[in-house]
Formats: C-alpha cells, structure tokens, sequence
C-alpha cells in the first residue's frame, strides 16, 4: 500500500510538509536574516527589521485565532498592551520591582494567556459578526482601563525606563542589534511550534471548528475546550511580543496599543494567507518593512526632491501619516485580485504533487 | 442486550411534538432504518442520539449508558458516529485530514505533545496516518488523500463522510440518508458498502427514503410519522402495512 504521508515524521520541526524547494527558500531567507546586521550597520535599519519582529509575533498568534480557529478577533492588540504592561509594571521604577526579562517573557505569556481565556469563555457561543464586536469592545476596554487605573499604569504617560533585558550581565542597552538577534530566536521558535501544531491533532481540530463547528462536535471535538486553548495560545504569542516591545522601547502608554495595531496585524495574516504560517510571515514582513521602515525612507527622499526642486509641499510630505491609507487601498486590491493572500495554503500545490505521483 | 435502546423518548419544541414517546431498540450487529414522510422527526432522533437535543422525557441507553443529554463530543467519544443528510465534510482540509479529524477522539496527544512534536505525538501521529490511508484505501479514495475535501466528486464525498466516521471504531453509525443524490449504480455500490460496514463489526442506524435500498439491506425496519411510531418490523412485513401505504401514499379514496 502507497502511504502519502501527511509530513514525512524523519524530518524534524515538521518540514516534511514542505518541499525540498521551499525549505531551501525559507533556510535562505533564514540565513540572510540572520547576517542582516553584519553587512547593515545603519542603526535604524537594523531597529526597523528588529520592530518588524512584533508584528510578526502578533500575526502569528492572530493566525491561530482568525486563520485556524476561524473566529475573526478584533481587539487583539489588548494581548499585546497586557503583555507589555505586565513586564513593564513588574521591571520598572513604577513600583520599584526589577523582574527578570527571561522569567517575566513566560510570565507575560502565561497572563495573557488567561486574559484570553477570561475573552474566550463568555463568547464562546458567538461568531462571525457578534465575536467580531465582542473583541472589538475587548480591544477598546483594554487601553481605557489602562488610562483610568493610573496609579498603577501611569496612565496617559504610561510607564517610563522599562528594565533593558540582560544576558549574561550584558543589558542589551539600546543598540538594536541584540533586541534583533532575540526576535529573530524567539520567532525562529515560534515557528516551529506553530508548524508543528498546525500539523497536529490539536491543530486540526482548530480547523476543522473553523469548516464546521457542528461537525466538528460530531467526531468528538470538544469545542469548549479547543476555542479556549486557540484564545490562550493565540494571546500568549501577543504577550510575548509585549514584552520584547517594552523592552526595546523603555516606554509604554496606552495608545500604542489601539484599534489600528489590531487591524494593522489582521492586514497582515489577510495580505499573507490566512491560515498558513509562510504566508503569514511574509504578510506580516511586508506590512512592518512598509511601517518601520519604506515609508518613513520614502518620505525622506521626497523631501531630498523637494529640496533639489525647492517644492514646500513635497518637503513637507510625511507618508507614515498615510500608512492606513495605503495599507487600506492594499487591502482592497488583495481581495480584488487575490483573496486567498499572497501565499495561500500549500494544500494547492500538495495536490498538484499527488497527481503527479498517481500518474 | 441491545447496543442502542430508546425508551419512551419524547422531544418538543414549544407545542410542537417532533418525536413522541418513542420507544425502539437496535441490536448489535444490525442494520436497521428509520423511514417515514418528509417531516416524520427522523432527523430529530439522530440528534436526540447524538446530544444535538436533549430528550424531553424518556432515556436514550447506549452500550449500558444512559447517554440522554450527553454533550455531542461525549456521544462520539462513547462510540457512535454519524453522517450528515447536507454532507459536512471541513471542505478545506485535504482528505486524509478530515479522516484524521474522525480518529480525534481516539488520539491521546496533550496540546505539548503536539507543540513539541514529542516521540509520543510522531509515533501515534504515523499509526493514524496508517490507520487513515487504510481506510481509504477500503473505501476507495485513497488516490484523493491529499486532496481537498471539496474538490471530491459527490459521490466520493459521501464515501469519505463515511471514512471520517468509521475511522473511530465507532460501535454505532448513523447514517442520514447515505443514497440522497446518487444514480443507480452508486446506489449499489453504497448497499455494498454498507453491508461490508456491518462485516466490520459496525452496527448500522439509517435514515433513508430509497425504498430499494433500504428494503434491500435492513434487517429491521422503524416507520415514523408525525413523531409517532406507526409501524415497525421485517422490511417485508412494513412494506405491507396498511398503514405505511397510508402514510406514504395517503387515503386511498
């Protein structure tokens, strides 16, 4: 009998479920990553890649919600000030306690994690639309909380001189490059736990919620159960990237984490591919390289024209401001021109090698 | 002892009574039908069984269980699995994951187990996989492994229904109306599968209008119209009642 295994199990980190083709392109991409800020010294470069890093870690904890479980969560930059607002409370002169960054990074993960339990269990019921303005209103709740208990959150000026992570008695300071190299480790292993859920019963049982709920009860799933554990895993990956944000920024305040974070990170897994993680890393590395780093470039050499051409109006051009702008009239040519993202499931080409095979 | 036995079962919604004191047995090994008219509350006795509803009154015993009330997961994980009339099949998930999901409650991998890829995940991971393939390979779309679900010709999507739910081992299938869309030659096919079902140890609960098939293969037969048992026995024996003609037919002028 012909076993078309679903991955080949001799590979480790699940990359039997890719070809040889694309782990050839992922480890290029990889290692080109990895020498980034050897061949680019600019620090502002090597800061923009490195902010890229939460963004994806916020897309990839969104994809387990909205791209495997299928329940479209609005509010999920909530997670993501829950977990820079736990470290930076915990490691800050605000009360005055110096929690370790590396134990604080599990501790943040874990309180967010619960917080997307305390969202996930009263809506369990809900989906579509009615999930979609619960998180909303999650997402609104998170930063007005944060602005009113402001003996304890600081509240409109947030939380100031954030500890800077240490290794080895080396704090990271505010060279870029460290805070780099610690996204770059930290999504590396993101990944591969991602990959292997996606591949695993738990992770099928994400999917099969999202193509039918009411079949999915029938084979056994317990729904209940299974939405919960897409809440928590989901927000804990945003609870990481708070802390990683918090300590690379030293400072935090509440709107750094509105509304527009949680639709900037839903562009990303849209604009990516929905429920695959390459896609979503490569939407999610478009849309932070556009925000930290094309734009605000792009601005300046308008400016250097407007110089050159003695134009006011375009010495004065500040795209960032337009970023929705853009990333809206992006959004609406994806789903025109390719609604299934720019690297849709590798199901599609599996099929193609499985006729190939039968022939 | 019977597998499956419902006594006195009752369902209502507001005044409406879509099954009414109820009471039938199904024993292991049989293939047994539920027939009756468009409306008859047949459907909604597959749901009492499977925890979609809760019994008015009246017990739903499975395998020395009283499994009236039960969550839906629970009834599958007890052994019963089902086939959808509307086939449900998680259209974007290739084929050999949806019969993957059947095997979910069978499968004993902790959500760190499946993070981490441990030795117990890949081992049980490959004995699924294998287990999968196989019953593919019985039910004949085993080429459509890696496809997905929803590029199946009806037909095959049916079969594959049936894959996802037997996967499981399931001591109890039901099936909702297996024949609904398929010609004549599919229809064999299917009576042939759903006897070689029962060689595997499967007892069978259908819902089915084909009169052909369902006389061609049942053991025993339940006639239900409006809620209400009017007839049950021998497929010969039902065919001849009166009041079956009646209730299928009308009033004879």
């Amino acid at each position: 009998m012909r076993l078309f295994a679903q991955r080949s199990p001799a590979l480790p980190f699940g990359l039997g479920a890719y070809t040889i083709g694309q782990i050839l392109f992922g480890a290029l991409i990889v290692v080109a990553l990895a020498v980034f800020p050897l061949i680019d010294a600019n620090a502002s470069h090597v800061s923009a890649v490195a902010d890229a890093g939460y963004v994806l870690l916020l897309a990839f904890g969104l994809n387990v919600v909205v791209g495997y479980t299928g329940l479209l969560v609005l509010g999920y930059a909530a997670f993501f000030a829950i977990g820079a607002y736990t470290y930076a409370m915990l490691a800050s002169p605000q009360f005055g306690l110096h929690a370790n960054f590396w134990l604080m990074i599990v501790i943040s993960a874990l309180v967010a994690a619960a917080f997307g339990v305390i969202l996930g269990a009263p809506t369990l019921r809900l989906r579509g639309d009615y999930l979609a303005i619960v998180t909303l209103g999650f997402g609104e709740i998170v930063p007005q909380l944060l602005l009113i208990f402001d003996k304890y959150t600081g509240g409109p000026n947030g939380i100031a001189a954030v500890d800077q992570p240490k290794l080895f008695g080396h704090s990271f300071g505010f060279n870029p490059t460290p805070y780099y190299y610690l996204y770059f480790a930290v999504i590396c292993v993101c990944m591969i736990l991602l990959n292997n859920l996606r591949h695993s019963r738990l992770g099928r049982a994400w999917m099969a919620i999202r193509e039918d709920e009411l079949a999915a009860q029938h084979m056994g799933i317990n729904t209940t159960l299974t939405k919960l554990l897409a809440f928590s895993i989901g927000s804990a990956f945003a609870g990481i990237a708070g802390v990683i944000y918090a300590a690379k920024l030293t400072l935090i305040s509440p709107d750094e984490f509105l509304f527009p974070v949680s639709v900037m990170i839903l562009l990303a897994i849209v604009l990516g591919g929905l429920g695959n993680l390459p896609g979503v890393l490569v939407g999610g590395g478009i849309i932070a390289l556009l925000n930290f780093l094309v734009l605000p470039q792009a601005s300046n050499w308008i400016h250097a024209l407007g110089d050159i051409v003695h134009s006011g109006a375009l010495q004065s051009v500040d795209l960032t401001r337009y970023r929705f702008l853009i990333f809206g009239a992006i959004l609406v040519l994806v789903m025109l021109f390719r609604p299934e993202g720019l690297v849709p499931s590798a199901t599609v080409r599996a099929e193609l090698h499985a006729e190939k095979e039968a022939a | 002892m019977a597998l499956l036995s419902l006594d006195a079962v009752t369902k209502s919604f507001g005044g409406l009574t879509a099954v009414k004191n109820l009471t039938f047995e199904v024993q292991p090994g049989a293939i047994v039908s539920l027939i009756g008219p468009n409306g008859a509350g047949k459907s909604t006795v597959f749901n009492l069984v499977t925890g979609i509803y809760r019994p008015t009154s009246g017990s739903i015993v499975f395998d020395g269980r009283s499994i009236g009330g039960f969550k839906t997961n629970a009834v599958a994980e007890a052994g019963i699995m089902r086939t959808f009339q509307n086939i449900r099949l998680f259209a974007y998930m290739t084929v050999l994951e949806n019969v993957l999901v059947g095997r979910h409650v069978r499968m004993h991998a902790k959500p760190w187990d499946d993070a981490l890829h441990s030795p117990y995940e890949r081992r049980e991971e490959r004995a699924t996989t294998q287990q999968a393939m196989e019953l593919l390979e019985w039910i004949g779309i085993a080429r459509f492994a890696r496809e997905w679900a929803r590029n199946l010709p009806y037909g095959m999507q049916r079969r594959l229904e049936i894959a996802r739910a037997l996967v499981s081992e399931p001591k109890l299938l039901l099936l909702d109306e297996p024949a609904a869309g398929t010609n004549p030659a599919e229809k064999a096919d299917l009576m042939k599968l759903v006897q070689s079902i029962r060689e595997r140890g499967v007892t069978v609960l259908l819902i089915e209008h084909d009169m052909k098939l369902v006389m061609g293969i049942s053991d025993y037969v339940h006639v239900l119209d409006y809620g209400e048992e009017i007839a049950h026995g021998k497929p010969d024996e039902v065919r001849h009642d009166p009041r079956v003609i009646e209730a299928y037919l009308g009033k004879g002028a």
